[in-house]
């Protein structure tokens, strides 16, 4: 009898990690493509709105870039917690909270121009940084479940955010409650010879090789993974699980601060409630689809960022409703989390040796 | 002050906090058997989102609410299923399956209303549930009105928390569940097909969870929209950690959820007290975070929760 049974790996080949990400698409396209077809439009012609418009002319090009700036953060920000075993999902709030304190920063007319980028960028990572500290502190201190606080505290700040646009830091000169733009010389340079890529990019781009830096080189990236990966034997090495915990909160909610300052600085020039659309969760299935690696971040950013900017265009060609994108990113995160058992078991086919397998 | 007062002890104001809670009392019911079997359902709020579509849809078409009920509370089912192959069969990381239930319910949901009604400037509504009273008991002073005449789904939602009660502690199903989600290796030991459990435990996770949202379309308003649920989901998991896994104590939180929620409806029609509405729409969650730090230090989860059951491997 030939039996397929899974066994255990010891070690994950290198191709293995390359190839497992695209064939997760693969599979969640294939899977969404009935979908497509239910919509009564070519499975082709969609997915190649979809996925080649994006990059087409420039300025959709250039687009595309400004979509995966914020998704790169959130994507790292997702990374970061998720490898020392913080389940943040509130990389949405903490978004919105860069977002107002840049946006804050950004109104007020006693900063000098030359400080006054500097000073965004700073604020909304600190102010990330601190919505992050909240949930992380209530896990270390009283064992709050990190995931329903981070996801809790996503719904406060939008409510508070949406108090404030109605009332004290509502923009008088808009029917549509939006806080005060920024100042005309607070909005991020574009980079020359571009129409709309701005600082904000740039600091997305730069983001990702010092992640991968702290990640891989550095005591602290060392101490994140051995709290992610057992924090019992870390402890006996003497790291403190409450302080890396929090100190990766810190950096995660910072970098998804990061986020809402770029979106502040360089594309909305203010805030509003509908500032991000889900930036925050997507950076979960970004970061899931790079298997929490920073430089994996970057490519799989690019290609949600491309699906986010094609989505309206394929559904004004073919008739299929835009949130095709949204079951593309869910069935793609459940496909990648199947596949990453390829990376801990192979199928092997036991034909004369049932028994071999099991204790392999 | 005195207004106010008055105006809370109000007949009209407990009958509202039953109608608040109900949807609740479902979703976390359903969160409730799951955790106890020993899988957590992240999936909630996209469940609910889309029973509560797919229950409008099945209303909408069938002309008939409690086939609207059956559709939401099949959708739940499905997906719970779905929840078992990812977490059960697979063994995969019971946070990330649960997130991509929720994602993949929530793009399902929006697509498919999308796909079957276009963009009306008019949302489509039907005829929602009415409230049934009960005869004789509905005319009991104060206590009639308040709980005896209320939409039927929401005396389901009390009966099912007996019901979860008396089977949970008292059939060797229920004790099965319990011995699953606290010492797996020992259910089978002792013969109990540990999959098989945590299956059924997660199919009636997502028919109850399909209820809740089916709740919000059909009973409780008379569309879909979008932001129907609007977090709930997620409050339902605080409420079974809150409750302390057991099944009269989250209905005791839902319960006190939906009193907070009630004050907020009533201090914002009021208008004696000029605060923001946002801040009384975020109090339940501040409060709920609040409740679950003073409660998490003594909480003791199901012991296998989160730790996927592979038989071969010891």
């Amino acid at each position: 009898m030939i039996h397929l049974r899974l066994e255990r790996r010891s070690a994950t080949p290198a191709w293995l990690n390359l190839l497992l990400p695209l064939l997760a698409l693969a599979a969640a396209l294939i899977l969404c493509s009935g979908l497509v077809a239910l919509a009564g439009a070519d499975v082709l012609d969609a997915y190649a709105q979809l996925f080649l418009t994006p990059f087409s002319t420039g300025f959709d090009l250039e687009q595309t870039a400004i979509k995966a700036a914020p998704l790169v953060l959130t994507g790292l920000a997702v990374a970061i917690a998720f490898r020392a075993r913080f389940w943040n999902i509130g990389g949405e709030g903490q978004l919105y909270a860069g977002a107002v304190a840049a946006a804050f920063l950004g109104t007020q007319l006693w900063l000098p121009i030359g400080l006054i980028w500097p000073a965004m960028i700073l604020a909304g990572a600190l102010a990330g940084a601190v919505w992050a500290l909240l949930p992380a502190y209530l896990r270390t201190r009283f064992k709050v479940d990190d995931v329903v606080t981070t996801l809790l505290l996503n719904f406060i700040l939008l409510y508070g955010i949406s108090a404030l646009l109605d009332g004290p830091w509502k923009n008088p000169r808009s029917a549509y409650p939006t806080s005060p733009p920024i100042r005309a010389d607070a909005e991020f340079p574009i980079l020359p010879g571009t129409e709309q890529l701005h600082l904000g990019v740039v600091v997305a781009l730069l983001a990702v090789p010092i992640l991968w830096f702290i990640l891989n080189r550095t005591t602290f990236g060392f101490a994140v993974k051995a709290v992610g990966e057992n924090a019992r034997a870390a402890a006996y090495a003497g790291i403190s699980t409450a302080r890396t915990i929090l100190a990766t909160a810190a950096l995660s909610g910072a970098l998804a601060g990061l986020a809402g300052a770029g979106e502040v600085g360089g594309v909305h020039y203010q805030v509003m409630a509908d500032l991000s659309p889900g930036y925050g969760y997507t950076g979960i299935v970004i970061a899931m689809l790079a298997r929490l690696n920073p430089l994996g971040v970057l490519p799989a950013a690019i290609f949600y960022a491309a699906m986010i900017t094609g989505a309206e265009g394929m559904s004004r060609a073919t008739g299929v409703p835009v949130f095709l994108a949204d079951v593309i990113q869910g069935v793609s995160l459940l496909t990648m989390l199947a596949a990453l058992l390829f990376t801990q078991y192979r199928l092997r086919i036991a034909g004369s040796h049932p028994g071999m397998a099991r204790h392999a | 002050m005195h207004d106010l007062l008055a105006q809370l002890l109000q007949v009209g104001f407990f009958a509202a906090l039953i109608r608040i809670a109900t949807p609740l009392i479902f979703a976390t019911l359903g969160e409730l058997l799951a955790e106890r079997s020993g899988v957590l359902n992240l999936g909630v709020e996209g469940i609910m989102l889309f029973s509560a579509m797919t229950g409008f849809t099945a209303t909408y078409y069938s002309g008939s609410l409690w086939t609207g009920v059956a559709a939401a509370a099949a959708t739940g089912a499905i997906m719970g299923l779905l929840m078992g192959l990812l977490t059960v069969t697979l063994g995969l990381s019971q946070h990330v399956s649960g997130l991509g239930v929720t994602m993949l319910c929530s793009g399902f949901a929006f697509f498919f209303y999308r796909l079957i009604f276009g963009e009306p400037s008019q949302p489509p509504s039907i005829q929602p549930f009415r409230a049934l009273p009960i005869p004789g008991l509905s005319d009991i002073p104060f206590i009639g009105p308040v709980l005896f005449n209320q939409f039927a789904l929401s005396y389901l939602a009390f009966a099912a928390v007996l019901l979860a009660a008396l089977v949970l502690a008292h059939t060797p199903w229920g004790l099965s569940l319990r011995t699953v989600g606290e010492n797996p290796r020992a259910a089978d030991a002792a013969g109990v097909n540990v999959a098989a459990i945590r299956y059924q435990a997660l199919l009636l996770s997502g028919a109850l969870m399909g209820i809740g949202g089916a709740y919000l379309s059909i009973a409780q308003y008379n569309a879909f929209t979008f932001g129907v649920i609007s977090g709930r989901g997620w409050v339902a998991i605080a409420l079974v950690v809150f409750g302390q896994w057991q099944p009269w104590r989250s209905a005791l939180g839902a319960l006190l959820f939906a009193f907070i929620d009630a004050l907020q409806l009533r201090l914002q029609a009021s208008g004696l007290i000029h605060v923001p509405y946002q801040v009384f729409l975020m109090l339940p969650f501040v409060l709920t975070i609040v409740a679950m730090a003073l409660v998490s230090r003594n909480a003791r989860a199901p012991a296998a929760l989160l730790i996927p059951f592979r038989r071969e491997e010891r």
